[in-house]
Protein backbone atom coordinates (compact mmCIF):
# COMPACT_ATOMS: atom_id res chain seq x y z
CA UNK A 1 0.00 0.00 0.00
CA UNK A 2 3.44 2.03 0.66
CA UNK A 3 4.00 1.91 -2.67
CA UNK A 4 0.87 2.94 -4.20
CA UNK A 5 0.99 6.70 -2.51
CA UNK A 6 2.59 8.88 -5.17
CA UNK A 7 5.94 10.38 -3.92
CA UNK A 8 6.03 13.91 -3.22
CA UNK A 9 9.01 15.57 -4.98
CA UNK A 10 11.55 16.49 -2.63
CA UNK A 11 11.47 20.05 -1.01
CA UNK A 12 14.97 21.90 -1.12
CA UNK A 13 16.00 21.97 2.62
CA UNK A 14 17.73 25.21 1.98
CA UNK A 15 19.79 26.33 5.39
CA UNK A 16 17.19 28.51 7.45
CA UNK A 17 17.79 32.17 6.13
CA UNK A 18 19.53 34.05 8.65
CA UNK A 19 17.75 37.15 10.47
CA UNK A 20 19.47 40.08 10.00
CA UNK A 21 20.15 42.21 12.61
CA UNK A 22 18.59 45.23 13.63
CA UNK A 23 21.38 47.50 13.21
CA UNK A 24 21.16 46.24 9.40
CA UNK A 25 17.74 47.02 9.42
CA UNK A 26 18.19 50.72 11.12
CA UNK A 27 20.72 51.12 8.25
CA UNK A 28 18.54 49.99 4.87
CA UNK A 29 20.70 47.46 4.23
CA UNK A 30 18.61 44.56 4.98
CA UNK A 31 15.03 45.48 4.76
CA UNK A 32 12.49 44.39 7.17
CA UNK A 33 10.64 40.83 7.29
CA UNK A 34 7.73 41.49 5.68
CA UNK A 35 9.32 43.11 2.75
CA UNK A 36 11.82 40.45 2.57
CA UNK A 37 8.93 37.84 1.45
CA UNK A 38 8.16 40.00 -1.15
CA UNK A 39 8.76 38.82 -4.28
CA UNK A 40 8.16 41.68 -6.61
CA UNK A 41 9.50 44.64 -5.53
CA UNK A 42 10.64 46.73 -7.97
CA UNK A 43 7.33 49.46 -8.12
CA UNK A 44 6.45 48.81 -5.01
CA UNK A 45 7.08 51.94 -3.12
CA UNK A 46 6.32 50.32 0.17
CA UNK A 47 9.50 47.51 -0.40
CA UNK A 48 11.91 50.98 -0.28
CA UNK A 49 13.54 51.44 2.93
CA UNK A 50 15.38 54.38 4.22
CA UNK A 51 18.75 53.53 2.84
CA UNK A 52 20.06 55.45 5.85
CA UNK A 53 23.47 54.12 5.14
CA UNK A 54 23.79 55.97 1.68
CA UNK A 55 21.96 59.02 3.99
CA UNK A 56 25.29 58.24 6.10
CA UNK A 57 27.81 58.48 3.34
CA UNK A 58 26.33 61.30 1.71
CA UNK A 59 26.77 63.63 4.48
CA UNK A 60 30.20 62.09 5.60
CA UNK A 61 31.08 62.82 2.22
CA UNK A 62 30.08 66.24 1.79
CA UNK A 63 31.45 67.21 5.38
CA UNK A 64 34.52 65.11 4.56
CA UNK A 65 34.80 67.23 1.51
CA UNK A 66 34.06 70.75 2.95
CA UNK A 67 37.38 69.50 5.74
CA UNK A 68 39.71 68.90 2.85
CA UNK A 69 38.66 71.48 0.78
CA UNK A 70 39.45 74.03 3.84
CA UNK A 71 42.71 71.99 4.46
CA UNK A 72 43.82 72.11 1.08
CA UNK A 73 43.17 75.74 0.28
CA UNK A 74 41.58 74.73 -2.92
CA UNK A 75 38.79 77.02 -2.11
CA UNK A 76 39.19 80.89 -1.19
CA UNK A 77 37.78 81.64 2.14
CA UNK A 78 36.08 84.18 0.42
CA UNK A 79 33.60 81.97 -1.32
CA UNK A 80 33.85 79.13 1.09
CA UNK A 81 34.99 79.25 5.03
CA UNK A 82 37.36 76.15 6.28
CA UNK A 83 35.48 74.12 9.51
CA UNK A 84 38.39 76.14 11.73
CA UNK A 85 36.66 79.56 10.28
CA UNK A 86 33.52 78.62 10.99
CA UNK A 87 34.25 77.13 14.63
CA UNK A 88 35.70 80.35 15.69
CA UNK A 89 32.79 82.16 14.41
CA UNK A 90 30.44 80.68 16.08
CA UNK A 91 32.26 80.56 19.32
CA UNK A 92 32.73 84.16 18.64
CA UNK A 93 28.80 85.25 17.29
CA UNK A 94 27.88 83.00 20.33
CA UNK A 95 30.13 85.17 23.00
CA UNK A 96 29.43 88.51 21.49
CA UNK A 97 26.42 88.64 19.22
CA UNK A 98 26.18 90.04 15.82
CA UNK A 99 27.04 93.69 15.99
CA UNK A 100 25.77 93.75 19.21
CA UNK A 101 22.58 91.61 19.13
CA UNK A 102 22.95 88.42 20.29
CA UNK A 103 23.00 85.14 18.49
CA UNK A 104 19.73 83.99 19.45
CA UNK A 105 17.86 87.41 19.67
CA UNK A 106 18.43 87.35 16.10
CA UNK A 107 17.34 83.94 15.69
CA UNK A 108 14.36 84.39 18.29
CA UNK A 109 12.79 87.69 16.31
CA UNK A 110 13.05 85.88 12.86
CA UNK A 111 10.92 83.01 14.55
CA UNK A 112 8.74 86.04 16.42
CA UNK A 113 7.66 87.03 12.62
CA UNK A 114 6.75 84.37 11.54
CA UNK A 115 4.47 83.27 14.45
CA UNK A 116 3.03 86.56 14.69
CA UNK A 117 2.28 86.54 11.06
CA UNK A 118 0.79 83.22 11.09
CA UNK A 119 -1.03 83.75 14.60
CA UNK A 120 -3.10 86.74 12.80
CA UNK A 121 -3.34 85.02 9.16
CA UNK A 122 -5.26 81.97 10.67
CA UNK A 123 -6.94 84.63 13.04
CA UNK A 124 -8.63 86.53 9.76
CA UNK A 125 -7.74 83.46 7.12
CA UNK A 126 -9.89 80.84 8.89
CA UNK A 127 -13.63 82.53 9.61
CA UNK A 128 -13.00 83.77 6.07
CA UNK A 129 -12.63 80.46 4.53
CA UNK A 130 -15.33 79.24 6.37
CA UNK A 131 -17.62 81.68 5.57
CA UNK A 132 -16.85 80.99 1.84
CA UNK A 133 -17.05 77.20 2.35
CA UNK A 134 -20.47 78.05 3.52
CA UNK A 135 -21.73 80.92 1.88
CA UNK A 136 -22.55 81.97 -2.03
CA UNK A 137 -22.49 85.47 -0.67
CA UNK A 138 -18.62 85.34 0.72
CA UNK A 139 -17.45 82.63 -2.00
CA UNK A 140 -18.48 85.52 -4.36
CA UNK A 141 -16.89 88.24 -2.98
CA UNK A 142 -13.72 87.17 -1.65
CA UNK A 143 -12.80 84.54 -4.58
CA UNK A 144 -12.04 86.64 -7.24
CA UNK A 145 -9.40 88.40 -4.43
CA UNK A 146 -8.49 84.26 -3.32
CA UNK A 147 -8.08 83.16 -6.74
CA UNK A 148 -5.61 86.50 -8.12
CA UNK A 149 -3.50 86.22 -4.77
CA UNK A 150 -2.87 82.71 -4.68
CA UNK A 151 -0.30 82.37 -7.81
CA UNK A 152 2.07 85.80 -6.60
CA UNK A 153 4.86 84.59 -4.30
CA UNK A 154 4.65 87.08 -1.08
CA UNK A 155 8.59 88.24 -2.05
CA UNK A 156 6.81 89.99 -4.93
CA UNK A 157 4.93 92.17 -2.54
CA UNK A 158 8.21 93.16 -0.95
CA UNK A 159 9.00 96.51 -2.64
CA UNK A 160 4.83 97.49 -2.64
CA UNK A 161 5.33 97.08 1.57
CA UNK A 162 8.16 98.97 1.57
CA UNK A 163 6.27 101.41 -0.40
CA UNK A 164 3.22 102.00 2.08
CA UNK A 165 4.71 100.58 5.61
CA UNK A 166 8.39 101.57 5.41
CA UNK A 167 10.62 98.98 6.53
CA UNK A 168 9.33 98.64 10.38
CA UNK A 169 7.91 95.56 12.33
CA UNK A 170 4.51 96.22 11.02
CA UNK A 171 5.47 95.89 7.58
CA UNK A 172 7.44 92.56 7.77
CA UNK A 173 4.70 91.35 10.05
CA UNK A 174 2.16 92.65 7.67
CA UNK A 175 3.72 90.90 4.90
CA UNK A 176 3.76 87.09 6.53
CA UNK A 177 0.36 87.91 7.54
CA UNK A 178 -0.64 88.55 4.03
CA UNK A 179 1.59 85.47 3.14
CA UNK A 180 -0.38 83.32 5.69
CA UNK A 181 -3.67 84.56 5.08
CA UNK A 182 -4.33 83.30 1.64
CA UNK A 183 -3.01 79.57 2.50
CA UNK A 184 -5.56 79.78 5.87
CA UNK A 185 -8.45 80.71 3.73
CA UNK A 186 -7.68 78.57 0.97
CA UNK A 187 -7.11 75.44 3.55
CA UNK A 188 -10.17 76.45 5.72
CA UNK A 189 -12.45 76.23 2.67
CA UNK A 190 -10.76 73.13 1.51
CA UNK A 191 -11.93 71.51 4.85
CA UNK A 192 -15.39 72.67 4.94
CA UNK A 193 -16.19 71.61 1.52
CA UNK A 194 -14.92 68.46 2.28
CA UNK A 195 -17.07 67.27 4.97
CA UNK A 196 -19.29 64.09 3.90
CA UNK A 197 -23.06 65.30 3.29
CA UNK A 198 -24.09 61.95 5.31
CA UNK A 199 -21.95 63.60 8.88
CA UNK A 200 -24.14 66.62 8.03
CA UNK A 201 -27.62 65.14 7.62
CA UNK A 202 -26.78 62.71 10.50
CA UNK A 203 -26.02 65.89 13.09
CA UNK A 204 -29.26 67.50 11.92
CA UNK A 205 -31.28 64.15 11.94
CA UNK A 206 -30.00 63.71 15.79
CA UNK A 207 -31.64 67.27 16.22
CA UNK A 208 -28.53 69.83 16.21
CA UNK A 209 -29.76 73.26 15.25
CA UNK A 210 -27.19 75.10 12.18
CA UNK A 211 -24.61 76.56 15.10
CA UNK A 212 -24.28 72.97 16.37
CA UNK A 213 -23.73 71.78 13.16
CA UNK A 214 -21.12 73.79 12.72
CA UNK A 215 -19.42 73.57 15.83
CA UNK A 216 -19.80 69.84 16.35
CA UNK A 217 -19.53 68.94 13.18
CA UNK A 218 -18.28 71.52 10.12
CA UNK A 219 -15.22 72.46 12.82
CA UNK A 220 -13.56 69.31 13.98
CA UNK A 221 -14.05 68.10 10.49
CA UNK A 222 -11.66 70.67 9.07
CA UNK A 223 -9.42 70.68 11.71
CA UNK A 224 -7.18 68.68 9.71
CA UNK A 225 -7.07 70.60 6.71
CA UNK A 226 -6.02 74.14 8.95
CA UNK A 227 -3.42 72.08 10.46
CA UNK A 228 -1.76 71.60 7.03
CA UNK A 229 -2.59 74.86 6.11
CA UNK A 230 -0.99 76.43 9.40
CA UNK A 231 2.24 73.91 8.69
CA UNK A 232 2.35 75.07 5.36
CA UNK A 233 1.88 78.84 6.27
CA UNK A 234 5.03 78.40 9.18
CA UNK A 235 7.21 77.03 6.11
CA UNK A 236 6.48 79.44 3.69
CA UNK A 237 6.48 82.25 5.91
CA UNK A 238 9.59 81.00 7.40
CA UNK A 239 10.84 81.27 3.82
CA UNK A 240 9.38 84.49 3.32
CA UNK A 241 10.61 86.35 6.60
CA UNK A 242 14.38 85.76 5.57
CA UNK A 243 14.03 87.10 2.54
CA UNK A 244 12.12 90.05 3.97
CA UNK A 245 15.17 90.06 6.15
CA UNK A 246 17.39 90.27 3.33
CA UNK A 247 16.20 93.42 2.04
CA UNK A 248 15.30 95.45 4.92
CA UNK A 249 15.88 94.87 8.32
CA UNK A 250 18.24 95.17 11.40
CA UNK A 251 17.92 91.98 13.32
CA UNK A 252 16.90 88.68 12.30
CA UNK A 253 18.69 85.74 10.45
CA UNK A 254 17.95 87.15 7.41
CA UNK A 255 19.27 90.22 8.20
CA UNK A 256 22.98 88.73 9.31
CA UNK A 257 23.52 87.10 6.79
CA UNK A 258 22.39 90.17 4.37
CA UNK A 259 24.96 92.13 6.60
CA UNK A 260 27.30 89.67 6.92
CA UNK A 261 27.93 89.45 3.08
CA UNK A 262 28.44 93.35 2.76
CA UNK A 263 31.53 92.89 5.22
CA UNK A 264 32.63 89.66 3.25
CA UNK A 265 32.11 87.37 6.65
CA UNK A 266 31.57 84.27 4.51
CA UNK A 267 31.38 82.51 7.25
CA UNK A 268 28.98 84.21 9.45
CA UNK A 269 26.82 83.61 5.90
CA UNK A 270 27.28 79.78 6.25
CA UNK A 271 26.35 80.17 9.58
CA UNK A 272 23.52 81.99 9.04
CA UNK A 273 22.07 79.68 6.32
CA UNK A 274 22.63 76.36 8.62
CA UNK A 275 20.68 78.18 11.01
CA UNK A 276 17.64 78.67 8.95
CA UNK A 277 17.61 75.12 7.37
CA UNK A 278 17.83 73.80 11.04
CA UNK A 279 14.70 76.06 12.19
CA UNK A 280 12.68 75.54 9.04
CA UNK A 281 13.63 71.88 9.70
CA UNK A 282 12.27 71.94 13.16
CA UNK A 283 9.19 74.07 12.61
CA UNK A 284 8.03 71.51 10.34
CA UNK A 285 8.67 68.49 12.84
CA UNK A 286 7.12 70.55 15.57
CA UNK A 287 4.10 70.93 13.57
CA UNK A 288 3.79 66.78 12.80
CA UNK A 289 4.15 66.12 16.11
CA UNK A 290 0.81 68.82 16.73
CA UNK A 291 -0.59 67.09 14.70
CA UNK A 292 -0.60 63.89 15.28
CA UNK A 293 -1.72 64.99 18.82
CA UNK A 294 -3.67 67.33 18.13
CA UNK A 295 -5.96 65.78 15.12
CA UNK A 296 -5.38 61.81 15.65
CA UNK A 297 -8.59 61.31 13.32
CA UNK A 298 -7.08 62.87 10.35
CA UNK A 299 -7.69 60.22 7.26
CA UNK A 300 -9.70 57.99 9.18
CA UNK A 301 -13.34 59.43 8.54
CA UNK B 1 -54.21 65.63 2.84
CA UNK B 2 -56.87 62.85 3.50
CA UNK B 3 -54.62 60.99 5.93
CA UNK B 4 -52.61 64.25 7.61
CA UNK B 5 -55.19 62.90 11.18
CA UNK B 6 -53.67 59.49 11.21
CA UNK B 7 -50.78 58.44 13.19
CA UNK B 8 -47.29 56.48 11.86
CA UNK B 9 -45.76 57.59 8.47
CA UNK B 10 -47.71 58.80 5.51
CA UNK B 11 -46.05 59.34 2.11
CA UNK B 12 -48.41 60.83 0.38
CA UNK B 13 -48.76 60.68 -3.47
CA UNK B 14 -44.97 61.65 -3.79
CA UNK B 15 -43.13 62.10 -7.04
CA UNK B 16 -39.56 64.07 -7.76
CA UNK B 17 -38.02 65.10 -10.51
CA UNK B 18 -34.85 66.17 -11.12
CA UNK B 19 -34.09 68.85 -13.41
CA UNK B 20 -30.23 67.78 -14.81
CA UNK B 21 -28.11 70.78 -15.29
CA UNK B 22 -27.59 70.41 -19.50
CA UNK B 23 -31.49 69.81 -19.65
CA UNK B 24 -33.33 66.87 -19.31
CA UNK B 25 -34.97 65.57 -16.40
CA UNK B 26 -34.98 62.69 -14.06
CA UNK B 27 -38.05 60.71 -13.13
CA UNK B 28 -36.76 59.67 -9.74
CA UNK B 29 -40.32 58.68 -7.72
CA UNK B 30 -43.79 58.73 -9.66
CA UNK B 31 -46.84 58.49 -7.42
CA UNK B 32 -45.39 57.19 -4.73
CA UNK B 33 -47.84 56.39 -2.08
CA UNK B 34 -47.34 54.19 1.21
CA UNK B 35 -48.29 53.93 4.92
CA UNK B 36 -46.98 52.68 7.78
CA UNK B 37 -48.06 51.88 11.00
CA UNK B 38 -46.40 52.92 13.93
CA UNK B 39 -44.53 49.84 14.92
CA UNK B 40 -43.80 48.51 11.71
CA UNK B 41 -41.19 47.86 9.95
CA UNK B 42 -40.73 48.06 6.50
CA UNK B 43 -38.08 46.65 4.01
CA UNK B 44 -37.64 48.71 0.86
CA UNK B 45 -35.60 46.60 -2.45
CA UNK B 46 -35.52 47.51 -6.05
CA UNK B 47 -32.45 47.58 -8.59
CA UNK B 48 -30.47 50.33 -8.19
CA UNK B 49 -31.66 53.75 -9.55
CA UNK B 50 -35.60 53.19 -8.75
CA UNK B 51 -35.23 55.80 -6.27
CA UNK B 52 -34.72 53.98 -2.88
CA UNK B 53 -32.51 56.48 -1.57
CA UNK B 54 -34.02 59.89 -3.09
CA UNK B 55 -37.77 58.24 -1.33
CA UNK B 56 -35.36 57.88 2.27
CA UNK B 57 -34.04 61.12 1.82
CA UNK B 58 -37.68 62.44 1.44
CA UNK B 59 -38.59 60.93 4.55
CA UNK B 60 -35.67 61.77 6.38
CA UNK B 61 -36.57 65.91 5.67
CA UNK B 62 -33.36 66.24 3.24
CA UNK B 63 -35.29 66.53 0.01
CA UNK B 64 -38.79 68.31 -0.62
CA UNK B 65 -40.77 66.27 -3.17
CA UNK B 66 -41.47 67.80 -5.94
CA UNK B 67 -44.97 66.58 -5.77
CA UNK B 68 -46.92 65.30 -2.53
CA UNK B 69 -45.76 65.15 0.83
CA UNK B 70 -44.95 63.01 3.91
CA UNK B 71 -46.50 63.10 7.10
CA UNK B 72 -45.44 61.64 10.46
CA UNK B 73 -48.22 61.41 13.14
CA UNK B 74 -50.54 63.81 11.04
CA UNK B 75 -47.92 66.80 10.65
CA UNK B 76 -46.06 67.34 7.45
CA UNK B 77 -42.14 66.54 7.18
CA UNK B 78 -40.77 69.99 6.37
CA UNK B 79 -36.93 69.12 7.04
CA UNK B 80 -34.80 67.01 9.04
CA UNK B 81 -35.57 66.62 12.84
CA UNK B 82 -34.77 63.94 15.83
CA UNK B 83 -38.23 62.63 15.61
CA UNK B 84 -36.62 60.79 12.15
CA UNK B 85 -33.78 59.08 13.14
CA UNK B 86 -30.91 58.06 10.15
CA UNK B 87 -28.48 55.07 10.04
CA UNK B 88 -26.18 55.45 6.75
CA UNK B 89 -24.17 52.71 4.86
CA UNK B 90 -20.85 54.15 6.28
CA UNK B 91 -18.62 57.29 7.27
CA UNK B 92 -21.41 59.10 8.69
CA UNK B 93 -20.00 58.32 12.20
CA UNK B 94 -17.93 61.46 14.11
CA UNK B 95 -14.24 60.09 14.19
CA UNK B 96 -13.16 62.84 15.65
CA UNK B 97 -15.28 61.66 19.20
CA UNK B 98 -14.99 58.82 21.05
CA UNK B 99 -17.41 55.62 21.11
CA UNK B 100 -19.65 57.23 23.55
CA UNK B 101 -19.33 60.66 22.52
CA UNK B 102 -20.96 59.60 18.80
CA UNK B 103 -23.97 57.43 20.63
CA UNK B 104 -24.51 60.55 23.22
CA UNK B 105 -24.42 63.56 20.49
CA UNK B 106 -28.34 64.02 20.19
CA UNK B 107 -29.09 64.21 23.47
CA UNK B 108 -25.97 66.45 24.15
CA UNK B 109 -27.34 68.29 20.86
CA UNK B 110 -30.38 69.14 23.00
CA UNK B 111 -29.18 70.02 26.08
CA UNK B 112 -30.08 67.29 28.32
CA UNK B 113 -27.35 66.59 31.20
CA UNK B 114 -25.10 63.82 31.94
CA UNK B 115 -26.99 62.69 34.35
CA UNK B 116 -29.96 62.26 32.08
CA UNK B 117 -28.32 60.65 29.04
CA UNK B 118 -25.12 58.76 31.09
CA UNK B 119 -27.03 55.55 32.22
CA UNK B 120 -28.91 55.39 28.75
CA UNK B 121 -25.75 55.29 27.06
CA UNK B 122 -24.24 52.72 28.69
CA UNK B 123 -27.59 50.55 28.62
CA UNK B 124 -27.35 51.12 24.87
CA UNK B 125 -23.28 50.10 24.86
CA UNK B 126 -24.47 47.37 26.49
CA UNK B 127 -27.52 45.97 23.83
CA UNK B 128 -25.11 46.51 20.88
CA UNK B 129 -22.42 44.41 22.74
CA UNK B 130 -19.40 47.58 22.89
CA UNK B 131 -19.70 48.04 26.70
CA UNK B 132 -15.90 47.90 26.83
CA UNK B 133 -15.57 49.96 23.75
CA UNK B 134 -17.06 53.36 25.18
CA UNK B 135 -13.72 55.11 25.17
CA UNK B 136 -12.29 53.70 22.27
CA UNK B 137 -11.70 56.07 19.08
CA UNK B 138 -14.82 54.84 16.59
CA UNK B 139 -12.26 54.72 13.45
CA UNK B 140 -10.29 51.78 15.26
CA UNK B 141 -13.25 49.52 15.33
CA UNK B 142 -14.40 47.48 12.77
CA UNK B 143 -16.93 47.89 10.33
CA UNK B 144 -19.59 45.98 12.31
CA UNK B 145 -18.83 47.52 14.96
CA UNK B 146 -18.98 51.06 13.39
CA UNK B 147 -22.78 50.46 12.57
CA UNK B 148 -23.58 49.27 15.60
CA UNK B 149 -22.62 52.60 17.17
CA UNK B 150 -24.26 54.16 13.92
CA UNK B 151 -27.67 51.63 15.35
CA UNK B 152 -27.09 53.13 19.02
CA UNK B 153 -26.75 56.83 18.35
CA UNK B 154 -29.70 56.84 16.46
CA UNK B 155 -31.84 55.13 19.58
CA UNK B 156 -30.17 57.26 21.54
CA UNK B 157 -32.36 60.13 20.67
CA UNK B 158 -35.62 57.88 20.96
CA UNK B 159 -37.08 58.65 17.70
CA UNK B 160 -40.08 58.04 16.54
CA UNK B 161 -39.28 56.54 12.79
CA UNK B 162 -35.97 54.94 12.29
CA UNK B 163 -34.67 55.48 8.61
CA UNK B 164 -31.58 53.16 7.12
CA UNK B 165 -30.41 53.22 3.98
CA UNK B 166 -28.34 49.92 3.12
CA UNK B 167 -26.96 49.94 6.91
CA UNK B 168 -25.40 46.62 6.33
CA UNK B 169 -24.61 46.95 3.21
CA UNK B 170 -20.73 47.49 3.45
CA UNK B 171 -20.13 44.64 6.02
CA UNK B 172 -19.00 40.81 5.36
CA UNK B 173 -21.54 37.99 4.93
CA UNK B 174 -21.25 36.63 8.39
CA UNK B 175 -20.90 40.20 10.39
CA UNK B 176 -24.03 40.83 7.95
CA UNK B 177 -26.35 37.94 9.41
CA UNK B 178 -25.38 38.82 13.11
CA UNK B 179 -26.56 42.33 12.49
CA UNK B 180 -29.43 41.45 11.20
CA UNK B 181 -30.56 39.39 13.69
CA UNK B 182 -29.49 42.67 16.21
CA UNK B 183 -31.86 44.87 13.66
CA UNK B 184 -34.60 42.68 14.46
CA UNK B 185 -33.82 42.54 18.53
CA UNK B 186 -33.86 46.02 18.50
CA UNK B 187 -36.73 46.63 16.53
CA UNK B 188 -39.12 44.28 18.93
CA UNK B 189 -37.81 45.84 22.27
CA UNK B 190 -37.83 49.66 21.16
CA UNK B 191 -41.03 48.85 19.16
CA UNK B 192 -39.55 51.90 16.54
CA UNK B 193 -41.28 52.24 13.22
CA UNK B 194 -38.20 51.13 10.56
CA UNK B 195 -37.87 51.81 6.80
CA UNK B 196 -34.90 49.68 5.48
CA UNK B 197 -33.30 50.26 2.17
CA UNK B 198 -31.37 47.02 1.14
CA UNK B 199 -30.49 45.70 -2.02
CA UNK B 200 -30.11 42.01 -0.75
CA UNK B 201 -33.16 40.28 -1.27
CA UNK B 202 -32.47 37.88 1.45
CA UNK B 203 -31.75 40.95 4.13
CA UNK B 204 -35.11 42.46 2.68
CA UNK B 205 -37.05 39.08 3.12
CA UNK B 206 -35.71 38.24 6.94
CA UNK B 207 -36.39 42.29 8.73
CA UNK B 208 -39.20 43.22 6.42
CA UNK B 209 -42.54 42.78 8.22
CA UNK B 210 -44.04 43.95 5.21
CA UNK B 211 -42.01 45.01 1.99
CA UNK B 212 -41.96 46.94 -0.87
CA UNK B 213 -40.06 46.33 -4.26
CA UNK B 214 -39.46 49.05 -6.33
CA UNK B 215 -39.32 49.36 -10.23
CA UNK B 216 -37.34 51.76 -12.00
CA UNK B 217 -38.04 54.63 -14.56
CA UNK B 218 -39.95 56.68 -13.30
CA UNK B 219 -39.33 55.12 -9.42
CA UNK B 220 -42.38 53.13 -8.40
CA UNK B 221 -44.15 50.82 -6.04
CA UNK B 222 -44.27 47.61 -7.89
CA UNK B 223 -45.16 45.23 -5.40
CA UNK B 224 -46.06 44.94 -1.84
CA UNK B 225 -45.45 41.75 0.58
CA UNK B 226 -46.98 41.17 4.13
CA UNK B 227 -44.16 38.53 5.49
CA UNK B 228 -43.92 35.97 8.68
CA UNK B 229 -40.66 35.64 8.53
CA UNK B 230 -39.67 39.34 10.99
CA UNK B 231 -42.10 38.05 13.35
CA UNK B 232 -40.70 34.46 13.24
CA UNK B 233 -37.21 35.63 13.29
CA UNK B 234 -37.63 36.64 17.18
CA UNK B 235 -38.37 32.65 18.17
CA UNK B 236 -36.61 30.57 15.39
CA UNK B 237 -33.08 30.71 14.55
CA UNK B 238 -32.56 32.58 11.50
CA UNK B 239 -30.48 29.83 9.45
CA UNK B 240 -33.33 27.97 9.94
CA UNK B 241 -35.97 30.82 8.72
CA UNK B 242 -33.45 31.32 5.27
CA UNK B 243 -33.81 27.55 4.67
CA UNK B 244 -37.35 27.01 4.85
CA UNK B 245 -39.15 26.48 1.62
CA UNK B 246 -41.64 29.25 2.15
CA UNK B 247 -38.30 31.24 2.62
CA UNK B 248 -36.90 30.02 -0.35
CA UNK B 249 -39.49 30.10 -2.78
CA UNK B 250 -40.68 34.19 -1.94
CA UNK B 251 -36.77 34.53 -2.58
CA UNK B 252 -36.47 33.26 -5.82
CA UNK B 253 -39.81 34.91 -7.07
CA UNK B 254 -38.46 38.42 -6.09
CA UNK B 255 -35.15 37.79 -7.20
CA UNK B 256 -36.72 36.93 -10.83
CA UNK B 257 -38.79 39.80 -10.73
CA UNK B 258 -35.99 42.14 -9.91
CA UNK B 259 -33.68 40.13 -13.06
CA UNK B 260 -37.00 40.90 -15.46
CA UNK B 261 -36.37 44.67 -14.06
CA UNK B 262 -32.69 44.46 -14.94
CA UNK B 263 -33.26 43.04 -18.54
CA UNK B 264 -35.66 45.53 -19.21
CA UNK B 265 -33.02 48.56 -18.40
CA UNK B 266 -30.74 46.80 -19.87
CA UNK B 267 -32.63 46.71 -23.03
CA UNK B 268 -32.23 42.76 -23.90
CA UNK B 269 -28.83 43.99 -24.16
CA UNK B 270 -28.22 40.62 -21.85
CA UNK B 271 -29.05 38.92 -24.44
N1 LIG C 1 -29.29 65.03 -7.00
C1 LIG C 1 -29.67 64.35 -8.09
N2 LIG C 1 -29.66 64.96 -9.30
C2 LIG C 1 -30.04 64.30 -10.42
N3 LIG C 1 -30.43 63.02 -10.44
C3 LIG C 1 -30.47 62.36 -9.28
C4 LIG C 1 -30.07 62.97 -8.04
N4 LIG C 1 -30.18 62.06 -7.04
C5 LIG C 1 -30.63 60.93 -7.64
N5 LIG C 1 -30.79 61.09 -8.97
C6 LIG C 1 -31.30 60.09 -9.93
O1 LIG C 1 -32.49 59.57 -9.43
C7 LIG C 1 -32.56 58.18 -9.63
C8 LIG C 1 -32.77 57.45 -8.32
O2 LIG C 1 -31.61 57.55 -7.54
P1 LIG C 1 -31.48 56.88 -6.10
O3 LIG C 1 -32.62 57.34 -5.27
O4 LIG C 1 -30.12 57.17 -5.57
O5 LIG C 1 -31.64 55.34 -6.43
P2 LIG C 1 -31.30 54.07 -5.53
O6 LIG C 1 -30.98 54.52 -4.15
O7 LIG C 1 -32.50 53.21 -5.63
O8 LIG C 1 -30.13 53.39 -6.18
C9 LIG C 1 -31.29 57.78 -10.35
O9 LIG C 1 -31.54 57.68 -11.71
C10 LIG C 1 -30.35 58.91 -10.05
O10 LIG C 1 -29.44 59.07 -11.09
MG1 LIG D 1 -29.22 54.21 -2.89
Amino acid sequence: MTDMTPKRPLRPTAAKQKQPSSLAMWLGIADNSFTRQKTVKFGDATAVNSGRLYGIITVAFLLLLWWVAGANGWIKPIYWPSYEAVGTRLTKLWNEGFRNVPLLEHVAISVYRVLAGVFFGALIGIPLGFAMGLSSVAKGLFDPIVEFMRPIPPLALIPLFILWLGIDETAKISLLFLAALFIMIIAARSGVSGVKISKVHAAYSLGASKLQVLKNVILPNALPEIFTGIRTAMGVCWGTVVAAELVAAEKGVGSMIMIAKNFLQTDTVVIGIIIIGIIGYGIEMIMRLLERWLVPWRGKG
Amino acid sequence: MDGADRSGLLVDDVSMVFTLPGGGSVHALKNVTMNLASGELLSVLGPSGCGKTTLLNIIAGFLAPTEGAVFLNGHQVTGPAAERGMVFQQGALFEWLDVRKNISFGPRMMGKSKREWGPKVDHLLEIVGLKDFGDKPVYQLSGGMQQRVALARCLANDPDVILMDEPLGALDALTREKMQGLVLQLWKETGKTIVLITHSVEEALFLGERLIVMAPRPGRIHREYHLPFAEQGLTISPREIKASPEFIEKREEILSMIWEMEEEIMGGATQ
